[in-house]
Parts: C-alpha cells; sequence; structure tokens
C-alpha cells in the first residue's frame, strides 16, 4: 500500500491505495466519486476522462500512485453552486446525449478544448474530442453543446435563443 | 481490467532512477505516459515487479530550442506541440507530436517514452529517422549518445541497454534551404500510423538536392530508412519527375507487417504513395 495525498474537486483527501489501483477505480471506488465512467478500458473511448493539474487526462490508463499531489477535477466538480456548468447546460439544451455514458467525459475533455481554444471551430471541436467515442448521437449535437457553451462562456449569449 | 502488483517508486533525479533499474534489472520498467506500458499491464501480457515512474523527474522534462531543438525524454507530445520555438525551428517534429493519439494521449505520453518502445507503428522514430536525431541516454556508466539510425533494432526493440534511460533527444533546427515533413495515414480509431513517412531534404547552393533522408513507420516491425529513395532524389532538381522516381523506390527492399487494418501489400502502396507526399511537401518547404 501507498499513501496519495490528492485534492479531488477542491477536497484533499488521503488515501492508502494500492500501487496497481488505476486512477479511475480509486476515484469511483475509494472516494465513490462514480460520474467518471469506465468504457473501454483501453485509453480510447475517452469515458473516463478527468484532469489532472488542470489537463484532461484518460484515468483508466493513470495509476492514482501518480497522481499523488496532484489536483484533480471530475464531472462532479463543474457545477458550482447548484449552477450546472455552460457545457452541462449546453449538453442539455442541445441535447448532446442519448443515453449519457460519454457524457462525462465528453464535458472534461471539452472543457480542456475551451480552456486552450475558447473560441474554436466546428472542426476544431470535432479534432479536440477526437479521444472521445459516443455510440447514440452521431456527435453532431454533441458539437453544438460545446458550441452553446463556448457562445455562454464568452459572454456572446447569441447560441441559446439561435 | 487492473494489472498485476508491482513495487512502485518515484524517483525525482535520474541518478536515483538509473540506480533504481540498477538493483532491480530485468524485473523493472520505466513508466513515462504509460499509454502503452499500462495498457500491456492490464492485459497481462508484461507483469513488471518495479515499475520506476520517471514523471517525477523534472530535469528531463524540458524542451529548448538553440542551435539545435532539445527534447527531455520526460517532455510530454503536448509539451512539444504547443511550443512555438519548436514549431518556428523544426516544424516537422512539432507537426508530428500533434498527430500522436488524442489530446488526453499527448498530455501523457513522452518523447523518451515513444522511442524507448520503439512500437513499430509509433510516429517519432520515423522523423527522428529523417531528421538524423542525437538520443541521450544515462546508465550507471554516465551518459552517452546514440544516433536515431543505430537506434531501432526490431520491433519493440531498441539500442538502448536495460539500465538507460533517455534524458534528452536533439533533433536539428531547420535553417533556410532544409525542409521537413511527416506525412501519415492514421488507423481512425486509434490514430497509430498504418503507414507514416518523414522526409527530410537539403538544397544546395545550385537550388538542387544535395542531402535527402526518407523514414517509413507502421508499415513494417521497426521504422526504417529508405535508402534507395534517399539516393534517387539526391542531385536531382526536386522536380515533380524526380520525385516521382524516387517514390518508386520507396519499400522496396524493407519487411512489411499486415494486420486487421491493412495488408502488407496494401501497405507497400501506401508507403509510395505517402513518400511521394512527403517530399513533395519537404522540398517546397526548403524552397521557402
Amino acid at each position: 500500500m501507498s499513501t496519495i495525498s490528492v485534492t479531488v474537486n477542491g477536497r484533499t483527501y488521503q488515501s492508502d491505495v494500492e500501487p496497481r489501483t488505476l486512477l479511475v477505480h480509486y476515484l469511483r471506488e475509494q472516494l465513490n466519486l462514480t460520474g467518471t465512467h469506465i468504457g473501454c478500458d483501453t485509453s480510447q473511448c475517452g469515458a473516463c476522462v478527468v484532469h489532472i493539474n488542470g489537463q484532461s487526462v484518460k484515468s483508466c490508463t493513470v495509476l492514482a500512485v501518480q497522481a499523488d499531489g496532484a489536483e484533480i477535477t471530475t464531472i462532479e466538480g463543474l457545477a458550482q453552486n447548484g449552477q450546472l456548468h455552460p457545457l452541462q447546460e449546453g449538453f442539455w439544451e442541445k441535447h448532446g446525449l442519448q443515453c449519457g455514458y460519454c457524457t462525462p467525459g465528453m464535458i472534461m475533455s471539452a472543457y480542456d478544448l475551451l480552456q486552450q481554444n475558447p473560441n474554436p471551430t466546428e472542426d476544431e471541436i470535432r479534432h479536440g474530442l477526437e479521444g472521445n467515442l459516443c455510440r447514440c448521437t452521431g456527435y453532431q449535437n454533441i458539437v453544438k453543446a460545446v458550441q452553446y457553451a463556448a457562445d455562454k462562456m464568452n459572454g456572446s449569449g447569441n447560441s441559446p435563443g439561435e | 481490467m487492473i494489472p498485476g502488483e508491482f513495487q512502485y517508486f518515484a524517483p525525482t533525479t535520474v541518478d536515483e532512477a538509473v540506480s533504481l533499474l540498477q538493483q532491480h534489472g530485468e524485473d523493472a520498467k520505466l513508466l513515462g505516459g504509460g499509454h502503452s506500458l499500462l495498457p500491456a499491464m492490464k492485459l497481462r501480457l508484461t507483469t513488471p515487479a518495479v515499475l520506476i515512474d520517471v514523471t517525477k523527474i523534472s530535469d528531463i522534462k524540458g524542451v529548448s530550442v538553440n542551435g539545435s531543438v532539445t527534447v527531455g525524454g520526460g517532455a510530454t507530445y503536448h509539451a512539444v506541440a504547443s511550443n512555438d520555438a519548436v514549431r518556428s525551428a523544426c516544424g516537422v517534429l512539432a507537426d508530428c507530436v500533434a498527430q500522436i493519439g488524442d489530446t488526453q494521449v499527448r498530455n501523457r505520453g513522452t518523447i523518451g517514452g515513444s522511442l524507448a518502445h520503439a512500437d513499430p507503428a509509433a510516429d517519432l522514430p520515423a522523423v527522428a529517422l529523417a531528421l538524423g536525431a542525437t538520443i541521450t541516454a544515462q546508465g550507471p556508466g554516465g551518459a552517452r549518445t546514440i544516433n536515431a539510425d543505430d537506434m531501432f533494432v526490431e520491433m519493440l526493440t531498441t539500442a538502448l541497454e536495460p539500465n538507460e534511460i533517455i534524458t534528452s533527444v536533439s533533433f536539428p533546427r531547420l535553417g533556410a534551404g532544409a525542409g521537413a515533413a511527416y506525412e501519415k495515414m492514421r488507423q481512425p480509431a486509434s490514430r497509430y500510423a498504418i503507414v507514416g513517412v518523414a522526409a527530410y531534404v537539403k538544397l544546395g547552393s545550385d537550388g538542387n538536392v544535395a542531402e535527402a533522408r526518407v523514414a517509413v513507420t507502421g508499415a513494417g516491425p521497426k521504422a526504417t530508412r529508405q535508402d534507395a529513395t534517399e539516393a534517387a532524389i539526391t542531385g536531382t532538381n526536386g522536380d515533380d519527375a524526380a520525385i516521382a522516381a524516387a517514390t518508386d523506390k520507396a519499400g522496396e527492399d524493407m519487411d512489411y507487417l499486415g494486420d486487421i487494418h491493412a495488408s502488407e501489400e496494401y501497405r507497400r502502396a501506401m508507403v509510395k504513395v505517402y513518400t511521394k507526399r512527403a517530399l513533395a511537401k519537404a522540398i517546397a518547404q526548403a524552397r521557402g
């Protein structure tokens, strides 16, 4: 067992983990943060994307011990004071999900994208979400959801009514 | 899927990592970004008893551009792809790493990890060969340099000793009269190269191709220089006919691998297509 100290969504945890514990299992099973999903478990589908120190990563392919000392943000950390994050709101408003399994990872990847590129083109959104697979939507409404969030975060206010 | 049990170390210096490697010998593996190693461990294709995490060694994460472009072995693809100085001094390197995997892979994967793992479909080995990169590795006896040409021995096997760690990789700055390009057919899900071709050319004062290096990845067991293509383009004026003639010789003298994504025959054909594109782009860039 190793002892790690991580800050997840602003709260600091000291935990004992086996070195082989994957970050996604630690988040889901030790911290009960089950918003982060396990999809393919082979670092392709992106359902498990969380942020480590501000960068999006696939948490099925990171060891929990590697996150020692890090700040982690999961989907549970986006809403503030009961207010959905613009991305969460965008997925709601634009019907960016059907079954919802990929949604937490999609949103966390989109969050990384919008931090680096606050005003992405449609192509840039599709490129930025390359690491996330959705088997329901055909991606169209996911792209619209990210555009909605970008507009809202940029304060243009154009998108909601279209 | 959960990896087998192992002991975990996270050294903060290269010396410490090397001495752990010496201590644990063949039982130990270095962990960089982990996007090749951890999936293999989850499938129990490999079960190292000891993992030495090199991502906490800050000395090997730097990226600097002076007379050449020097990238730490632990620098991530993202750190290289997003570095403006790298992009202006050696654009092909930034272009190549920006095409690896997806954002999340690039946030974790490292330059040293890619070269040390030597996956047959990895992108970076082709660019390292075409640019004549120099790899610096540190072992118990100190540091030594390995030319990219000597690095890739066979599939997943390099010239590194088991107790060595890649501390940095040096790529040339592409000055006036030089051009380089990496052209890739990617597997749409994994984004590994089905075929990737890197080409470097340097023009002489007469405007003809004075020097050329071309390397293919993805098609066979290891990244491979294309000597016949290089010889055919060198000394020519680099026009379409010269490129076509050189391209004809590409991929003739190498081993191929086929898989569910592409047969050997298809890869052989695509080596020519992508060699042509890479050479044309490199020559156009060299001409400014």
